[in-house]
């Protein structure tokens, strides 16, 4: 307690700034590190990695890899000659299942991608208008939610015809009612932040309110629901392509192939059980990857693993 | 230390020691220390005030008592021993995760900062001070339990009624609430209690009814209480002795009178320095001078005058419409009448206080003046031309001409954009200036508020309090206003951080001529910061004049009970 070990309080504050300087604690670009540091963040990392890089790697190597294109025939149907067999109609499952990856996660992010445009939009609009907007859209949003997601797809798909961006856009606007309801949450949050109030004292216009001041500060709540929906969007595509709804033979397709070869599981599952693998990877990564980014924008101090 | 126990001793007659912390060591978990070696004494009937600013580890030292680390927090070494009523002492790092449980509300009571936050808003308030004593089993029977919040709710100066015990937490006031938090930490005659700022969250005539029950409860039951705050005007009003704390050191301990009149450390004295008096005898401005700010030699050199002195000037040229006029304002929420025929002028260079506790309108007030409330009924006039009610129908310049800086400095700044951005809004919402000339603009206003240029490609996360707060300043400066409106700017900063800004107000108003409208609570600010002086009381301006005019001779029977209630230094 003797007198020297005190040291001027702004002197020692002044320490402190210059090393906060080099690694700012408030720098958003820490997610990704904060992400890769827990355990579940890189598992899931990887995982997502892989069936991204097999799926759109694939279709280039199909025909070097096994020596026939997606839809050559390469035997009788259900034969297990070749590395796993035939498939149906005698074409090359290995090949298949590399080429059938593509489709399905181009067409799952692009999905998301409509459903999280859409959906922030109306989200954030009812929270910063408020009063009569916010009612309207709302009331809207919970008709919607009330559809079963499947359901609606289905009768879109019968109506239009079953087209890519058909597919993309059905399954987008399913996903907008529930990324509404989370980004109008994370706005009215952030709404009553005085940084609002003083952006609104400026007179800024309030469309650049909302993209400079609300969309930085919501990124963390929207991109955890972004990758749910990710989820659901695979799960979705490929049951509907499992249904006939989704991509349309002979295109090569995961979820196709186990509608195509699930009667011969017995004698060659291997049509089944790769494209079954593959999605349950792609979506275990994904989860594990939406829940590790939830966890990195929670908190700022991530548990060490 | 030993010498502050020896003059202690010899000032008290009978001390008995009932809590001792040995050099007390928390720090955090794999990284820095946060108390570097604490010791203290609690004796019974007294109440030890540890003041410290924020940041200094007094409310983990004080969690400390109760046996409870926060987590990410880690007890490293030394020892807190219990001296209880009845019964051997002990360690309570002895003691079973069980043990901790069972001492914790009856040995060792806590009284946590916030009351409303504190009380469960579904349980009855009698039923909440009776659950103290099911858990811990007091007495031998249910009707003596009964008894017993009965009497410890008269003990605290709350009626004992089933009636009143059947209220909800939401049906009492703060202050009723806080007491209800103090019978709990009564209810089983504990041998220490802990109080973490109970009374911040409430008004100066409500904390003085606190402050007295706890003295009193403290005395009449014999504990040993540890009353924590950083309001040293509090402190000198109830705790016998006082212990300082600077960054998890202990730096000043003694009897409050030694401590608080003749400090030794340098730290203690700063902190005196800084804390605001009503006699304004203080200068605050002197009091940060001694910290190293950024732009030392430029602050030393601007002399602050006495805050009214400007407006002799402008009084001369009468005929020119005042500067800023309301005239009759009046708003209501639904049919909650917050502000009703409020007049009031402000002159280039004067300061003005607007003075209310929480609920008298004066944060609406300032909010109508800005346009950032609008829906109100009368004028408010800038040199004479009418302003539109809401800010966006307000013409550029007029939106400009007049700023409002917001009470928290750690909401007004968006946390995802850096302080550079965030100035440079209102030079691109005014286009006066090309967009080329907008950053040298926003590093002048940085360092007119002493923060530097360095702070531009910042971010508020890297930044404190005060330097947020002077952040915030400085982009209500970019546009060079004349009118500043400061909302409560320093109610959430620590009295040395409070004092600087006070001080670069001052100076600012001197610079620049700017007129402040100064919205505080805090009394004590007045003679430091402004000439006039509204006070504002359910919406209605009950008092008025020059600082001298209403502390020397308040008209008003609420100025005069305020006036009476502040806890003085």
């Amino acid at each position: 307690m003797s007198e020297n070990t005190v040291v001027d309080p702004s002197g020692m504050h002044r320490e402190d700034q210059s090393a906060e300087l080099k690694q700012s604690a408030s720098k958003p670009t820490n997610i990704v590190q904060r992400v890769w540091a827990q355990s579940e963040g890189r598992i899931g990392v990887i995982l997502t990695a892989l069936i991204v890089l097999l799926a759109f790697l694939g279709p280039l190597l199909a025909p070097v890899l096994t020596g026939y294109s997606p839809t050559a025939f390469a035997d009788r149907p259900f034969q297990d000659s070749g590395l796993f067999g035939t498939d149906d109609l005698g074409r090359s499952v290995a090949s298949r299942f590399l080429a059938g990856g593509a489709l399905l996660v181009t067409y799952s992010v692009a999905a998301t991608a409509v459903g999280l445009i859409v959906g922030a939009a109306f989200g954030m609009t009812a929270a910063y208008a408020g009063g009569a907007v916010d009612a309207v859209i709302m009331r809207c949003n919970d008709v919607l939610l009330a559809i079963p997601q499947l359901v609606f797809a289905m009768l879109a798909i019968v109506v239009l015809g079953p087209q890519g961006w058909v597919l993309i856009m059905v399954i987008g606007i399913t996903h907008a009612p529930r990324i509404a309801r989370v980004s109008r949450a994370a706005t009215l949050n952030v709404i009553n932040e005085d940084y609002i109030r003083a952006a609104e004292m400026y007179a800024v216009p309030r469309a650049r309110i909302i993209f400079r001041e609300i969309v930085p500060n919501i990124m963390g709540p929207l991109s955890v629901e972004a990758g749910l929906r990710l989820t659901y969007s695979i799960g979705s595509i490929a049951s509907l392509s499992f249904l006939g709804l989704g991509m349309q033979p002979p295109t090569a397709d995961w979820g196709l192939m186990i509608n195509e070869n699930r009667i011969a599981l017995s004698i060659q599952p291997w049509g089944v059980i790769l494209p079954v693998v593959a999605i349950a990877i792609l979506t275990i990564g994904t989860n594990l990857l939406a829940d590790a980014i939830a966890r990195a924008t929670a908190s700022t101090n991530v548990e060490k693993s | 230390m030993s010498t502050a126990m020896t003059t202690t001793a010899d000032t008290v007659e009978d001390l008995s020691t009932v809590l001792r912390m040995d050099d007390l060591r928390v720090s955090a978990v794999g990284g820095s220390e946060i108390l570097l070696g604490i010791s203290l004494e609690l004796y019974r009937g007294q109440i030890l005030g540890l003041v410290g600013e924020s940041g200094s580890g007094k409310t983990t030292a004080g969690l400390a008592c109760m046996g409870h680390y926060r987590t990410g927090l880690q007890h490293t070494a030394g020892g807190i021993e219990l001296f209880p009523r009845d019964g051997d002492p002990f360690y309570l790092e002895s003691l079973s995760t069980e043990q901790t449980r069972e001492l914790r509300g009856s040995r060792v009571a806590y009284i946590p900062q916030d009351p409303a936050l504190s009380l469960n808003p579904a349980i009855r308030v009698g039923e909440q001070i009776r659950e103290v004593l099911d858990v811990h089993a007091f007495g031998k029977s249910s009707a003596e339990r009964g008894a017993r919040v009965k009497e410890v709710l008269e003990d605290v100066g709350l009626p004992g009624t089933d009636e009143y015990q059947r209220r909800w937490p939401h049906q009492l006031s703060g202050g009723q609430q806080q007491r209800i938090g103090i019978a709990m930490a009564f209810a089983m005659f504990p041998d220490v209690l802990i109080l973490d700022e109970p009374t911040t969250g409430l008004d100066v005539s409500t904390q003085a009814h606190v402050l007295d029950t706890i003295r009193d409860m403290t005395r009449r039951h014999d504990v040993a209480s540890l009353y924590i705050t950083h309001d040293l005007a509090v402190v000198a009003e109830l705790a016998d002795r006082v212990a300082v704390m600077l960054r998890g050191e202990l730096v000043e301990e003694g009897p409050a009178q030694q401590v608080l009149h003749r400090p030794e450390h340098d730290y203690t004295k700063r902190l005196l320095a800084a804390v605001p008096d009503l006699a304004g005898r203080k200068d605050l401005s002197a009091a940060t001078m001694r910290e190293s700010e950024a732009v030392e030699t430029q602050a030393s050199e601007t002399q602050v005058s006495e805050p009214g002195e400007a407006t002799e000037a402008s009084a001369m040229e009468s005929a020119e419409p005042y500067l800023l006029e309301v005239t009759d304002l009046a708003m209501k929420f639904g049919d909650n009448v917050v502000l009703s025929s409020i007049d009031m002028t402000l002159e280039p260079g004067e300061s003005t206080m607007i003075l209310g506790e929480s609920g008298s309108g004066k944060t609406t007030l300032s909010r109508c003046i800005t346009g950032l409330v609008d829906g109100y009924t009368g004028s408010v006039r800038y040199r004479g031309e009418e302003l539109a009610k809401s800010t966006r129908k307000r013409t550029i310049d007029h939106r400009q001409e007049i700023q409002y800086v917001f009470q928290s400095p750690f909401s007004s700044l968006n946390p995802r954009r850096t302080i550079g951005e965030s100035l440079t809004v209102p030079l691109e919402m005014s286009k006066r200036l090309p967009r080329s000339e907008h950053k040298q603009t926003v590093e002048e206003a940085l360092d007119a508020v002493r923060l530097g240029r360095s702070f531009y490609d910042r971010r508020p996360g890297d930044l404190s309090g005060g330097e947020r707060q002077r952040a915030a300043i400085a982009r209500a400066l970019v546009n060079a206003p004349r009118v500043l409106v400061c909302d409560e700017i320093t109610s959430a900063l620590d009295v040395s951080v409070q004092a600087s800004i006070v001080s670069l107000l001052n100076t600012l108003r001197e610079e620049r001529g700017l007129a402040i409208l100064f919205v505080t609570h805090n009394i004590t600010l007045a003679r430091h910061v402004s000439g006039h002086i509204n006070v504002l009381n359910k919406g209605v301006i009950v008092d008025r004049g020059t600082v001298e005019d209403v502390l020397e001779n308040p008209t008003h029977e609420y100025t005069k009970a305020l006036l009476s209630d502040i806890p003085q230094l």
